[in-house]
């Protein structure tokens, strides 16, 4: 095994492998998420019936989890390198295998596992099936069969693959502390995000303006509302994502009691819903274009109506 | 002439908890389908990993025997004209598929009726066994899930699947698998594999490196830790569970062991276990003193080869996970008890019924009348009282923060490095017991108070909230927590009257002005028939006749004690002679007084007509001051002894006498006795036919 892989490589052997498996290569979202499930490249796109092929790294946010830089594992934000096809493949296991060996992880120099992990977030509504692959005992990957979407049962099924970067890095490259991984040739992953670590932890944990937190987190909810009924999906989606990432911050600051903390996950549930519906009426007025085959294409859309016979009005753009 | 079939299952790695019950259901959904198509079979073998279930069946018959069936058709009256038989009797000979000249005619009580004599050939095993997809479609596993394009659910994605007959393939086809004769080996050691004949499965599973059979899988890994503990001289603990489970983790186990460093050994043995067990599957080890050694035994999936890789990497795993725990421990120390407790005013037990701080005011309350009832001693008063006011602190401990499964574990620990007196320490840790259906009972007295205040407090609480569990909807455990009070109060053989302690529990919560925001007082008697019915289900596991249950769970008494101790002792006498004579006796006496409610009125013997009525009233009299006031097998020997004095009440007394007077007189009397039955048991619901 190549001991010193950078992280950097480690990304771009992975975006190289994926997108030779049909997987599009994207860029990571702007806005702030805790994970790359979050991203409209996964959480939106994962619901209805088109096909969907991506690949992306995702700087995830977890403010919880910041340790002021002083943790060798443990992370305010840390990076996600994310596969998500639709409908799941039926060699995915083989396919994410052979991505560790364009790593140079040979199985047969490991012991890689799939461990049972089904996956559950509440908050937007979704479910999954799967494991967390272990390798020499070490959880790199998350693996998971969606079953339901903002609250939307998935059809056809879509499978997402995880990886977190710095543990494959740590692992690749052998190094303890997650701030010795070498991001490229010479520089250290501590020299670009051991300061952010620090500042964003500090401020997570002791400077953040509750107060203006949490009128942010109403306003943003109200205009996620208020752009969910005007069918703009994607601006809507936006403010879902900053409704999260404030929560994110108000919990780490500890200012969300368990009684306020139901609440807010609830507030944000219930727009992950109305979101994944609209998503999808959306994509049907567009007549589902991604499905390539004209007949499967008909059948889809026939199945929505039949299924939504209120929601779709006016369809004329649909069928051609 | 017999056969030998297999059928192998080949999936996306199964979830380890599901492996064994998974193949057992397969195993047993396959046998009730062969025996309900009559196909005989004289051996049936189970083999399991976590990527196969498989069956291999042995002297499976060659086919279905034949069947002769006879079939009713109409009336010889409906099935003649006088040119031959009806279209009726056609018709139905045409259903049936024979010649009319077959039809036979024979007589059913009396009346002649058409037959139609069916011989049916049998189907052949192949055929039979074709349908099996129908048997692998109806297996239940606690998770399901669907994959790619299909509607189909199953625990994980079906990859291949195997039917040999011998050596043909059984055409069968699953969701869009065609059945064949190719199995898979090893993940990363093996290939696919053609088996020439269903025989050959185990042998030729071997070959690349899986070991199917699961007994066998675990046996070795069993011998390889062993070996490795004798080695180094070490104990292990071969925990059932964690063996279970691992060795469902693996199709070809390779055991090795790694270290930690020796200064991790300061962090408590608890800690240590459950990072190596729960999160990392490891066996820990222990030197001859069972004092925990920095060393871990795991089981790789695979060969021995470059294990070092995998030694490694574990180690390095495990190391930074205690590295956490270390560092959570040391933080922890750092604060004191009291500061944890101040923590817990903001932390809430229900945002609909209070903090978790407050909640430990009303155990405060609770334990203390709990305490003072079951005769506790004043110095244990204290310690339950300093128990009670801190037993919830280590939830807001980092360590527990990130251990969760160590909650009440590490505050005894805690508690203990603080200073706080060892009995007020174990209760701690004991309140959260039994912390699994039918686990551990707390082992001292109080631990017991503390863990039963806790759960009435729960149970209480979350009934005033209208949180009430229904059906499989039970988030908060409330059942679990109430069978836990009832073997906790059974094994402390505590005199306990529910009504009154929920009673004075609500009353003093409001004078302290500890209540929660939900009214508790309301729902007093549902918490009552809630803890009723978990008193059955603790009778339902032993020996006592069901109506028997149901007669002591009646009683109007809400001693958790007493309605055991009465339920078993009419078991004791449900066999012998007197005892349908007796409970007759009193269930005249209580459905007499429950026909005719309300009449309370003092009796006057002066309205006394016959010696029968003196006789009883004498008895009643001595009844009530005797009742309960020594055990229950003198309580039903006591009602037992009135059998006689009643009959002869009945014999000899018009209860429903014209005079008015006398009539509100003997049913005052009946009251008075039915409501001493009732205490002991609902005698009306003893079957005694």
């Amino acid at each position: 095994m190549p001991k010193k892989m950078p992280l950097q490589t480690i990304a771009s052997q992975l975006k190289q492998f994926w997108s030779q498996q049909g997987c599009m290569i994207m860029d990571a979202y702007d806005t702030e998420k805790g994970a790359g499930t979050m991203s409209p490249f996964t959480f939106l796109r994962a619901i209805g019936p088109e096909p969907w092929n991506v690949c992306y790294v995702e700087p995830s946010r977890r403010p919880a989890d910041g340790r002021y830089g002083k943790n060798p594992n443990r992370l305010y934000q840390h990076h996600q390198f994310q596969v998500l096809m639709k409908p799941s493949p039926d060699n995915i296991q083989e396919l994410y295998l052979t991505s560790l060996k364009e790593l140079g992880i040979n199985p047969l120099e490991h012991d890689i596992r799939f461990v049972e992990d089904n996956w559950e977030n509440p908050s937007m509504g979704c479910a999954g099936v799967g494991w967390e692959v272990w390798l020499d005992g070490m959880e790199v990957t998350q693996f998971t069969y969606f079953q339901v979407v903002g609250g939307l049962s998935m059809s056809p099924v879509a499978v997402e693959i995880t990886y977190g970067m710095e543990r494959l890095a740590s692992y690749i490259q052998d190094v303890n502390n997650v701030f010795d991984l070498e991001w490229a040739d010479g520089v250290r992953y501590g020299d670009i995000f051991k300061e952010p670590e620090y500042e964003h932890s500090k401020y997570s944990f002791e400077i953040s303006n509750q107060a203006m937190l949490q009128q942010l987190f109403t306003a943003y909810e109200h205009e996620a509302q208020r752009l969910i009924k005007l069918g703009l999906v994607h601006p809507a989606y936006d403010y879902v994502l900053k409704c999260s990432h404030t929560f994110n911050l108000l919990d780490a600051r500890g200012a969300v009691s368990v009684t306020e903390r139901a609440g807010y996950l609830a507030r944000i549930r219930k727009m992950a819903h109305g979101l994944a519906q609209a998503f999808v009426l959306a994509r049907r007025k567009l007549g589902f274009p991604l499905i390539q085959d004209d007949d499967q294409r008909h059948a889809a859309q026939e199945k929505y109506d039949a299924q939504h016979p209120h929601s779709v009005k006016q369809t004329s753009g649909g069928k051609n | 002439m017999t056969h030998d079939f297999l059928l192998e299952i080949g999936l996306e790695e199964l979830p380890a908890n599901v492996v064994t019950a998974s193949v057992d259901q397969l195993a047993q959904k396959v046998t009730n389908y062969l025996k309900a198509e009559r196909l005989t079979f004289t051996g049936l073998k189970k083999f399991s990993t976590p990527r196969r279930l498989a069956l291999q069946i042995s002297g499976l018959a060659d086919r279905q025997p034949d069947s002769d069936t006879e079939v009713k058709g109409p009336s010889e009256k409906i099935a003649r004209t006088d040119n031959g038989w009806s279209k009726a009797a056609l018709g139905f000979a045409h259903s049936q598929g024979i010649q009319p000249d077959d039809l036979v005619i024979k007589e059913v009580k009396g009346v002649a009726y058409v037959f139609a004599n069916k011989h049916v050939t049998g189907q052949p095993a192949v055929t039979i066994l074709s349908q099996l997809p129908n048997v692998i479609a109806s297996l239940n596993f606690p998770t399901m899930m669907r994959w790619g394009t299909h509607q189909f659910q199953f625990v994980r994605p079906i990859k291949w699947l195997v039917a040999l007959l011998d050596t043909e393939i059984v055409p069968m086809q699953l969701v869009d698998i065609q059945a064949g004769r190719t199995t898979q080996g090893h993940r990363f050691l093996g290939h696919p594999l053609e088996l020439k004949q269903a025989q050959d499965y185990q042998a030729a599973l071997e070959e690349v490196f899986v070991l199917a059979d699961a007994q066998q899988r675990k046996q070795r890994i069993k011998d390889q830790i062993m070996a490795i503990a004798r080695e180094q001289g070490w104990q292990v603990n071969l925990d059932a569970q964690l063996l279970e489970e691992v060795n469902n983790l693996v199709e070809w186990p390779t055991s090795f062991y790694g270290q930690f460093d020796q200064h991790f050994l300061t962090i408590p043995r608890e800690v240590l276990i459950t990072s190596m067990r729960n999160h990392q599957r490891f066996f820990y080890v222990e030197d001859e003193k069972n004092q925990l050694l920095p060393y871990f035994i795991s089981v790789r999936n695979g060969n021995r080869d470059h294990l070092e890789n995998v030694i490694q990497g574990n180690e390095k795993v495990l190391a930074a996970r205690l590295y956490d725990a270390a560092f959570f421990y040391e933080e922890d120390q750092k604060h004191s008890i009291a500061d944890f407790v101040t923590k817990l005013k903001e932390v809430s037990f229900h945002d609909q019924i209070s903090t978790m701080y407050e909640k430990m005011e009303r155990v405060q309350v609770i334990t203390a009348l709990i305490g003072k009832q079951v005769g506790l001693s004043q110095p244990e008063l204290a310690e339950l009282q300093r128990a009670a006011s801190i037993y919830k602190f280590d939830l807001v401990t980092e360590m527990v923060g990130e251990f969760s499964e160590l909650q009440g574990i590490m505050g005894e620990k805690y508690a203990l490095l603080q200073g706080e007196s060892p009995a007020v320490a174990t209760a701690i840790r004991e309140h959260y017991l039994p912390n699994v259906a039918g686990g551990a009972l707390p082992a001292t007295k109080i631990g017991a108070v503390l863990a039963v205040a806790d759960k009435l407090d729960s149970i209480l609480t979350f009934f005033a909230a209208k949180m009430v569990p229904s059906g499989s909807n039970d988030p908060y455990a409330l059942r679990r927590q109430a069978a836990g009070i009832v073997s906790i109060v059974y094994q402390q053989h505590w005199q306990l009257p529910l009504d009154v302690l929920l009673n004075e529990v609500v009353q003093t919560e409001a004078r302290k002005q500890f209540s929660p925001k939900v009214e508790q007082a309301p729902v007093i008697p549902q918490v009552i028939s809630f803890l009723k019915e978990r008193i059955k289900r603790f009778l339902k596991d032993t020996e006592v006749r069901y109506d028997l249950v149901n007669a002591a769970t009646a009683s109007t008494s809400t001693d958790i004690c007493f309605m055991i101790s009465s339920a078993n002792e009419l078991q004791k006498q449900q066999n012998k002679a007197d005892f349908k004579a007796n409970i007759e006796a009193l269930s005249r006496v209580t459905r007499i007084a429950s026909k005719q409610a309300g009449s309370f009125a003092t009796i006057d013997p002066l309205l006394f007509e016959n010696e029968a009525e003196v006789a009883l009233h004498g008895a009643v009299d001595q009844l009530q001051n005797d009742f309960s006031q020594k055990s229950v097998a003198s309580d039903y020997q006591q009602l037992a002894n009135l059998r006689p004095v009643i009959n002869d009440y009945f014999e000899k007394t018009m209860i429903m006498a014209e005079n008015q007077n006398l009539k509100a007189n003997r049913l005052a009397e009946m009251n008075r006795l039915a409501r001493i039955i009732n205490e002991f048991a609902s005698v009306d619901h003893i079957m005694t036919k």
